[in-house]
């Protein structure tokens, strides 16, 4: 753990320092080369607005006017029938739309049943091996001015799905119940 | 797809809303995650400005090319259609190498401009590439070094061994993105089955 700790602290300062250091070394204007390159961030940012503004309200009246919860109360007897504590399954239609709402859900997962409980674990491991495949999406394509996304929602979707069920089976098989 | 999804959630949303009197909900949260998209994407800057600082530097210096170039037999082999040396595979790999450190931050500019070059490489159109597809196929899944904000709040709560589930995300995310590039070979060799453009 004291490894992990040190490293998840260590690696963003060295990795600037190694970048600068290396940098100055091959004989990069380092400053300017900085300036230029950041300009393209705040384009970047901008242009990125009108994505998210239209996808986070979409999600956000989906939420807010209870439909996603009686989406959950359908699914919940689906889950108790293949044996998979109902309390994750909205943690995982969640992940694949939200992340922040996601990462708010396994906070309150762990914080209910303890973070060493059955629930705990698998949450912890969806949360950690999932990302949020609609925000990938709308913000990777959305940045480039993609619209038509081909195969990419599906397979990104499948690839949730897939994650998920590896999620279960690796926590049952490491921890059991 | 994407439209579908969109205006579904929308719709179902307002119909459920005016069905259960949670209009008012409805309401408020439209003003709020319209409010919140744009706080998100303004906030997006400073890392923005400065990761893509920072990694013009890295390309300048041929870092990139040099990451690229140790990766480069499984990353040729999971983008067949970039040539060799194209920068793309640079940004792709710094890509995947911050996300397996759990560097999200750091990860997205540079996906975005992986996605530059591959929509470059696709001529500029608006349409999603094998190439972008692929990667992100791969970008969903994303192998998981160290879950750093999951191991931090397992903290908070006061787990006796918060770094317990390193292991199994590595494992799990490892098999899902192995998974996820052959999901995206399969619709691959569906698209060229029915004999549309890749």
């Amino acid at each position: 753990m004291a490894i992990v700790q040190l490293l998840s602290v260590w690696l963003i300062p060295a990795l600037i320092a190694f970048i600068l250091l290396y940098g100055t070394a091959k004989k990069v204007p380092t400053y300017e080369a900085f300036v230029e390159g950041g300009k393209e961030g705040i384009e970047i940012a901008f242009s990125l607005i009108p994505y998210l503004v239209g996808m986070l309200v979409s999600v956000a009246i989906f939420r807010a006017s209870g439909a996603l919860d009686a989406m959950m109360e359908v699914i919940k007897p689906l889950a108790d029938a293949i044996g998979l504590p109902a309390e994750i399954v909205p943690l995982a239609a969640l992940r694949t739309i939200s992340g922040t709402a996601a990462l708010g859900m396994t906070t309150d997962l762990i914080a209910t049943y303890g973070p060493d409980s059955f629930i705990g674990r698998l949450a912890s491991t969806i949360q950690g091996s999932t990302e949020t495949t609609l925000y990938v999406l709308t913000v990777y394509f959305g940045a480039v001015g993609v619209k038509k996304m081909g195969d990419a929602l599906k397979v990104g979707i499948l690839a949730d799905i897939l994650s998920f069920i590896v999620s279960v089976f690796i926590v049952l098989f490491v921890f059991g119940r | 797809m994407v439209n579908l999804i969109w205006v579904m959630m929308a719709v179902i949303g307002i119909v459920f809303a005016a069905v259960n009197g949670t209009m008012d909900e409805v309401n408020k949260a439209v003003f709020e995650s319209a409010k919140e998209a744009v706080t998100i994407s303004i906030g997006m800057i400073s890392i923005l400005v400065f990761w893509l600082g920072l990694m013009a530097i890295a390309e300048r210096a041929g870092l990139l090319d040099k990451a690229a170039r140790l990766f480069m037999p499984l990353v040729r082999r999971l983008f067949p259609e970039v040539p060799l040396g194209h920068p793309a595979l640079g940004y792709i790999v710094s890509n995947m190498v911050a996300n397996m450190f759990g560097l999200g931050n750091a990860a997205t500019p540079m996906g975005i401009k992986a996605m530059e070059q591959l929509k470059k490489l696709n001529g500029g159109r608006d349409e999603a590439s094998r190439s972008m597809v692929t990667f992100l196929a791969i970008n969903t899944s994303s192998i998981t070094l160290i879950p750093a904000t999951v191991i931090s709040i397992r903290m908070t709560y006061g787990s006796a061994a918060p770094g317990e589930i390193i292991g199994t995300t590595i494992v799990a995310s490892t098999i899902s993105t192995i998974g996820a590039v052959l999901i995206d070979r399969y619709y691959y060799w569906k698209r060229m089955r029915k004999g549309r453009k890749p």
